[in-house]
């Protein structure tokens, strides 16, 4: 009884008597759904470009982070870190291709999705056998004050994460919906051996996929990093992206900006409210658990489309 | 130039379903049982507790794991929470029914983890690949989590750990800090056997040919008459079954004591996972030589680069024991995605033929 | 003989075991199916011609229970088909193949003829566990039966042969293999014949036929080898864009003028 008042009731009420406290926790969920869904969007690009899932997505924030952090370390100025960064990825995205991809056409899914995961253990030992595994501090000269907005606390780190995001989305859907590259990436998902036979060079193509999940995932891993430090638990957070690529389907790019900002919002405030009920600590398993429900009720995800079997 | 199947004639259907149908193999087992059982009499105790029992739990989880992946094509990233449900059923069951056989405990904590195993594998009916692999996830996160804060789960013990209880099997100390590590590891190896002759029958009758039409062409089986939620779940419950059995062993015949922590990701998820894919995906024999290998390399690494001269931190080797996993796995996956059973396999037909080239 | 249906194959046609009553069939705005009605009778072989696109195979996969129409029945052996599931299909003694195969690719030729034994096999998991006693002498039953459909089928060769390592043809013999395996009273084939050659053919010809004969089972098969539907088929359905339009033995199919538009593209208005 008491269990069922703490989950059915009293949560309602407290929402009702604090409702800035609820809308805190809705922003500080949207700040994080960001940095979700920036992780996610590494995964969608990858998806719809290869049909490969990549689980080393997360592997990678951690790896350009680390990179960035570690050059920065030894001295090296922002502004170069950065670009070294960048080559440092397009880099990652030749080897990739060329010890790896090259040797998976048109393999199954599962299998493309297991060698995703040595990828990501390589990538995980490699950045901290460069750069050592204990926790580093980022500082990119991001402020971080917080503000009053009316009554509600705000920070203005969340705020320009958030900007961050969104310019980096818009960027990404103009590329895939105007460019030609775009439209080959979208040919290329659909059908290797079609794309090949119309002659789109698949490998180039991977190349510059793999090259732009890398700096999705700098971007993401300079956001992250900034906010909680450089350190392994990076990779971990990148597992969040899964649920969310459940919540908004693998191939949509807004699937993957609106997936993240629900897991975001719906796990802070989950927490703050429904936490107590379930003795706390129910951040690290709330959006698995709704994806599984979505997987039940919507298996093709928000935005995907139905499929139709044939045989 | 002794594996000549030459002579042999098979005259009866069983005698060509047999798993070793040729004779040299089935003398080679039945040796290497033989040696595997004496093997207390001369291994020193570092090797009996450390490596040997490690690796016949892991065995044992990486042959149910087969089971559900290899077999039935089900991805699972859920393999530490079916083994944690495992440990911490055995542990209720045995601190709480006073005087019940600690081996009969084991295999109902083997069934409460089928149990879980059903519940987790229902969205198997709908989702397909990468996307079970997350709701398998969710298991994972949320069982963890549950027996962390749950008191009840452990007791409510202040440290928060499980703790083997002692336990006798034929006047024998079998669990406990009491256990020799020769009782403790025949128990184990006892275990891997008869589970691994179950799980091989279970592969080459009907219920793995139903397994394997799954997951080559699920419609097709599907318009054969097998039923697919019924066949997916019972790959599910087994799967989970020999996980939670590895599981109670685990916490019983090796660690003695263990936390939450001892069945994560990357402490069992992941490495099992590991296993299947180098040794072999639909192998049990493959099970076997992949576990092998996934706790051999490790312990490599701790023991080799001092025997040249090189002293490497710990946090170092855990760097190289990464990459090279996933250096194998990529590697395996491109070369010979079958693993090291296919390997084996390739061995056996040169050598029959050796010393002709064909 | 007791009325004038009876073809000129001088095969012994027996009662209506199947009716397809105005099945429709839509998926979105388009239209696969569009009111067909026809019977199957015991022992008969049927064939379904068309145009591609004509709605040949979504009519097999309605009959399977694979997809659902919306609208119409269709009853086998008098109970309803249309609602059933797929796997249902096949306990009630409907087998398949497929115009694109459907082997389980990584099995072998006997393993995959054996999942068609599957549902005659009743042991239970714990015998199945010890694969010893009950257990074994109903696998090496089955691994009996398996063996006359491989005999059958001339395949004994490729018996161990990963079927993802077969050629073209064989693979659709072993789909052959693998529903006759099940024993089936109504045999479903789409396109047996794609893609082979002129031997090749034949055999298929030939088995198809002994399988009627022998095992006296019905068989309704899709096909585009116009001599070969006419040889050997007792009656004949005509699909064009998910309409029937014409059912009859081969001879008056041949002479009906709309079906003789559809195929030549004459247009009459």
């Amino acid at each position: 009884m008491d269990f069922l008042q703490a989950v059915f009731v009293t949560p309602f009420v407290e929402i009702w008597e604090s409702p800035f406290f609820f809308i805190e926790l809705v922003l500080v969920g949207l700040s994080t759904g960001v940095l979700y869904s920036l992780v996610a969007l590494g995964f969608v690009l990858i998806f719809k470009a290869s049909g490969m899932f990549n689980f080393a997505q997360g592997a990678m924030v951690l790896f350009a982070a680390l990179t960035l952090v570690g050059l920065m370390e030894h001295g090296v100025p922002l502004w170069a870190a950065l670009i070294l960064s960048m080559a440092v990825m397009v880099v990652l995205a030749f080897v990739v291709e060329r010890l790896m991809l090259r040797y998976l056409v048109n393999q199954e899914g599962l299998i493309l999705f297991m060698a995703t995961i040595g990828l990501n253990f390589i990538l995980e030992g490699t950045g901290q056998l460069f750069w050592g595994s204990d926790v580093k501090r980022l500082e990119i000269g991001i402020p971080d004050k917080p503000f009053d907005l009316g009554p509600i606390l705000l920070n203005t780190f969340d705020v320009t994460a958030a900007f961050i995001g969104a310019a980096l989305v818009v960027s990404l859907a103009i590329f895939f919906q105007k460019t030609p590259m775009g439209r080959a990436l979208r040919a290329v998902a659909d059908d290797h051996q079609a794309a090949l036979s119309v002659g789109i060079p698949l490998k180039t193509i991977w190349i510059a996929v793999w090259t732009i999940a890398g700096i999705v995932a700098l971007v993401a891993g300079i956001v992250w990093g900034a906010k909680s430090g450089v350190q392994f638990s990076l990779s971990l957070i990148a597992l969040k992206a899964l649920p969310v690529l459940i919540l908004g389907g693998f191939t949509s790019v807004p699937g993957a900006i609106v997936g993240g900002l629900i897991i975001g919002v719906g796990e802070k405030v989950a927490e703050g409210f429904w936490g107590p009920a379930f003795g706390g600590a129910i951040e690290n398993w709330f959006a698995y658990m709704l994806a599984l429900a979505f997987l039940v009720f919507r298996p093709q995800g928000l935005f995907g489309e139905k499929i139709i079997e044939r045989v | 130039m002794f594996y000549r199947e030459a002579g042999q004639f098979k005259t009866t259907y069983a005698d060509d379903q047999a798993v070793f149908p040729i004779l040299q193999d089935k003398i080679a087992v039945l040796a290497v049982i033989a040696v595997a059982y004496s093997v207390p009499l001369f291994a020193n105790e570092y090797w009996l507790q450390a490596i040997l029992i490690q690796f016949l739990v892991f065995a044992l989880m990486a042959i149910g794991l087969n089971i559900l992946m290899g077999y039935a094509g089900q991805v699972s990233l859920g393999t530490g929470a079916f083994a944690a449900v495992g440990a911490y059923a055995c542990y209720k069951l045995t601190t709480n029914i006073e005087g019940l056989n600690v081996i009969v405990a084991i295999l109902l904590s083997g069934g409460f983890a089928a149990a879980v195993g059903i519940v987790f594998g229902l969205p198997s009916l709908r989702i397909k690949g990468f996307y079970l692999a997350v709701a398998t996830l969710a298991a994972q996160f949320f069982i963890l989590w549950l027996f962390n804060k749950v008191g009840w789960f452990y007791n409510d013990n202040p440290s928060g750990t499980i703790t083997a209880p002692p336990r006798e099997l034929f006047g024998v100390q079998i669990t406990g800090p009491a256990a020799t590590p020769e009782a403790r590891y025949i128990v184990c190896l006892t275990f891997l056997i008869v589970g691994a002759w179950i799980a091989k029958n279970l592969a080459r009758g009907r219920i793995g040919r139903s397994w394997m039409a799954i997951r080559d062409m699920d419609i097709a089986a599907e318009i054969i008459g097998i039923r697919p939620l019924r066949t997916k779940l019972l790959a599910f419950a087994i799967s989970s079954f020999y996980c939670g059995v590895a599981g109670a062993l685990m916490v019983f015949c090796w660690l003695g004591s263990a936390e939450t922590e001892a069945f994560d990701l990357a402490a069992v998820s992941f490495p099992v996972l590991f296993m299947i894919i180098i040794g072999g995906l639909g192998s049990i024999g493959g099970s076997i030589l992949g576990a092998a290998f996934i706790v051999l390399v490790p312990i490599f690494l701790t023991n080799f680069p001092p025997m040249i001269g090189l002293e490497i931190s710990t946090a170092l080797q855990k760097h190289f024991e990464e990459i090279i996993f996933g250096a194998m796995i990529v590697i395996f996956l491109i070369v010979e995605p079958e693993g090291v059973a296919r390997l084996w396999q390739i061995l056996r037909e040169k050598l029959r033929k050796w010393p002709f080239p064909y | 003989m007791p009325d004038g249906t009876q073809p000129p194959t001088g095969r012994v046609v027996g009662d209506v075991i199947m009716k397809v009553e105005n099945v429709s069939l839509s998926f979105g705005g388009v239209r696969a199916l569009d009111n067909v009605s026809f019977d199957v009778r015991e022992h008969e072989i049927l064939a379904i011609i068309g145009p591609n696109g004509a709605g040949k195979s979504s009519m097999l996969n309605c009959i399977n229970g694979f997809y659902h129409p919306q609208e119409g029945a269709i009853t086998y052996k008098g109970k309803r088909r249309d609602t059933a599931k797929t796997f249902e299909a096949a306990e009630e003694g409907i087998a398949r193949t497929f115009q694109n195969i459907a082997l389980f690719k990584g099995m072998s030729t006997l393993d995959n003829i054996m999942t068609g034994r599957g549902l005659k096999m009743k042991k239970n998991l714990l015998w199945q566990a010890l694969y010893y006693g009950p257990a074994l002498k109903e696998e090496l039953e089955h691994r009996a039966k398996a063996e006359e459909v491989i005999d059958f089928l001339e395949i004994e060769a490729i018996r161990k042969t990963p079927v993802g390592r077969l050629p073209y043809g064989l693979q659709k013999r072993v789909e052959l293999g693998r529903a006759l395996a099940a024993e089936p009273d109504l045999l479903l084939l789409d396109e047996p014949m794609a893609g082979m050659n002129h031997e090749e053919k034949e055999d298929m010809v030939r088995y198809i036929l002994d399988v009627n004969d022998e095992f006296g089972t019905t068989i309704v098969l899709i096909e585009h080898d116009m001599s070969v539907v006419m040889d050997i088929s007792d009656r004949v359905v005509v699909l064009d864009y998910g309409k029937k339009l014409a059912d009859g033995t081969p001879d008056e199919v041949k002479r009906n003028q709309d079906v003789i538009d559809a195929y030549l593209g004459v247009s009459h208005d």
